[in-house]
């Protein structure tokens, strides 16, 4: 198996623990990623509101280079597939805007015809790679852990851009995954709406109690932490999870963890290996119960 | 087709302060919606069961509600298609409003929203000698956004409205959208100044998460949130850029065009502007804690390979 790799900047950035633990399950898992050359940013649906010319540019010329891989792209971020899937489908929608865009990638000698595939690897485990063959790779048993799915918005909505009609088993992928790897998903209100982050910066105090609400909701329902495929969620579920807690005058201490991580750790790897000491929230006490459930 | 109606119950004038769920098993038609269900309920088993429906047909917007959850038209949601695995349909009043009883949602904050958009033409150039000509392109483009039926769907769903109740809303910024995206409107070039800057105020449009709940939940595909972001273009353009959403847009923007991808060290500081001290410093704890973990950004943003490309599409798309 093998993916035209798009990391996206925060797998660099703000989260730079997130890229290696996707590289070393994806290793141990022998999909083999094959990284877009000189990629560029998605936009986060920020640069669309500006110029959505530009930015339909710049993601069809990451869909043309990985036209030309002849792979499909691996995303490892809801915001990123969430936008590029968009930017997809307004390319398809009209031959006009496509050939108008097609005429700026021709001076690199690109051209987009359209054929690129989209998914994110939280899809891609569980439609191509199969959890029949992941099953084997678990060698840890999360059994005991309660884990409370995190989507971000961009992976869920809107429904037409993500093929959620031709794969409406995409909306519950994410439990899926965490009920396959022996844990139980904690239900909850928060999990497919917003984590604030995009506003973190414009209406912090708005931002805030958005994490404060999701967190301590599924605190309250008993979660050991919280599963992302979003690093934008992350970077404000975990990074600013300490002064929502404060917003919200109560302690939460949820440790919030990317996709990749969860699985690294069913799959045995050590979290340090994974990068859970770059978090913010302490995982301490979540690895304690993780070593406890695997010895009895 | 049998089917359990879960219905989330309220009555104020019960002894219980709180809601109850109450389960209604019913037969009914393979193509009934949920409004025929709830419908049924109400005439053959339970008269006290209290709801808002008018047309039936997707247009008069009075049976917004939430079902499984999710913000929509019970007349407009196959009931068939909503059935769990175990048939059954869960049915709440619309969110983010407080309840009347039952189904019936409290609509007076949805409404003060809409009228605080003031809702006629107001062109400020010269009057033409006949009439205002429009071109066809500019109101098919409107009739998107006029496609509205005020049914508060966007509203009970909006991941803002939950934690603020003070922000305008999508219903009510899309119908700015249709003045401020409406030629007739504002100066000679059609820029609504006025509306512009209003709408650029604390609570106002800057206050969106681009969540796409209202894009997904709306049942007329007035896509509030889409029109808020063209709002957001619109208000940079007519110079009212001079707040953290606008600079944020500039300068991720400015940071991906010039080298591919965006600098997340630079950009919350050029968000909040480099001589303000006090926001500056309220980063601090944050940025503290991001070193501590080994997590900062990289401090020098390196380009992409080939970036004079990326620079070239950008001087060409956006200077």
């Amino acid at each position: 198996m093998k993916y035209a790799f798009y990391p996206g900047c925060v797998s660099q950035g703000g989260a730079p623990e997130l890229y290696p633990a996707a590289k070393l399950i994806c290793d141990r898992l022998d999909i083999e990623l094959e990284e877009i050359h000189a990629w560029t940013c998605c936009g986060a649906g920020v640069m669309q509101e500006k110029n959505q010319l530009f930015s339909d540019t710049l993601n069809a010329r990451n869909l043309a280079k990985a036209e030309q891989q002849g792979l499909t792209i691996m995303t490892i971020c809801s915001t990123c597939q969430g936008v590029i899937a968009q930017a997809n489908t307004r390319l398809l929608a009209d031959p006009d805007y496509l050939a108008e865009i097609n005429g700026y990638l021709a001076e690199e000698g690109l051209e987009y015809k359209g054929t690129a595939q989209i998914k994110h690897l939280l899809w891609i485990l569980i439609e191509d790679y199969g959890l029949d063959n992941l099953l084997p790779h678990v060698t840890r048993s999360l059994g005991g852990l309660r884990l409370a799915p995190f989507y971000g918005c961009y992976i869920v909505r809107p429904t037409e851009a993500l093929g959620i009609e031709d794969h409406p088993e995409r909306q519950t992928s994410l439990e899926t995954l965490i009920e396959t790897l022996g844990a139980t998903a904690v239900d909850y209100d928060g999990k497919t709406k917003c984590c604030g982050f995009p506003i973190l910066t414009i209406n912090e105090k708005n931002s805030m109690s958005m994490v404060g609400n999701h967190t301590s909701e599924a605190k309250d329902l008993g979660a050991d932490a919280m599963v992302t495929p979003c690093p934008l969620c992350h970077l404000n579920l975990d990074g600013y999870q300490p002064k929502a807690a404060r917003q919200a005058n109560r302690s939460i201490d949820l440790p919030i963890l990317h996709l990749p991580q969860l699985i690294g750790l069913a799959m045995g790897i050590s979290p340090s290996e994974l990068g859970l000491k770059k978090h913010i929230i302490n995982t301490a006490p979540l690895e304690l119960k993780l070593a406890g459930s695997t010895s009895s | 087709m049998d089917v359990t109606v879960k219905i989330k119950r309220y009555d104020p004038e019960s002894n219980n302060a709180d809601y109850v769920w109450q389960e209604y098993p019913i037969a009914i038609d393979e193509n009934a919606t949920v409004l025929d269900a709830l419908i049924q309920i109400r005439e053959d088993d339970d008269g006290t069961l209290s709801l808002r429906c008018s047309c039936r047909s997707a247009i008069c917007g009075s049976c917004a509600m939430k079902i499984n959850g999710q913000g929509g038209l019970a007349c407009k949601t196959k009931a068939s298609e909503s059935m769990d695995k175990d048939g059954v349909i869960r049915v709440e009043p619309a969110g983010n409003m407080d309840t009347v009883k039952d189904l019936v949602a409290d609509f007076d904050m949805f409404w003060n929203k809409i009228r605080e958009i003031e809702p006629y033409l107001q062109p400020e150039g010269e009057v033409p000698d006949g009439e205002y000509v429009v071109s066809n392109e500019s109101m098919l483009h409107l009739s998107a956004v006029t496609a509205c039926i005020l049914c508060g769907a966007c509203v009970s769903d909006c991941t803002v409205l939950e934690v603020d109740k003070s922000f305008l809303g999508p219903a009510a910024l899309a119908k700015a959208y249709r003045f401020t995206a409406d030629p007739r409107d504002g100066n000679e070039d059609g820029v609504s100044r006025d509306r512009l800057k209003v709408l650029g105020q604390p609570s106002g449009m800057w206050d969106c998460t681009r969540c796409n709940m209202c894009v997904q939940v709306c049942p007329k595909g007035v896509a509030p949130m889409d029109r808020i972001m063209a709002m957001h273009d619109q208000a940079i353009e007519a110079g009212y850029g001079n707040n953290n959403g606008a600079r944020h847009a500039d300068a991720f923007i400015e940071s991906v065009g010039h080298t591919g991808r965006l600098d997340e060290l630079r950009l919350p500081v050029k968000t909040v502007g480099i001589t303000n001290i006090p926001a500056l410093l309220g980063f601090a704890p944050v940025g503290w804690r991001a070193m501590t973990h080994g997590k900062l950004p990289p401090l020098i943003h390196k380009s992409v390979e080939d970036v004079q490309i990326i620079r070239n599409l950008y001087r060409k798309l956006e200077q």
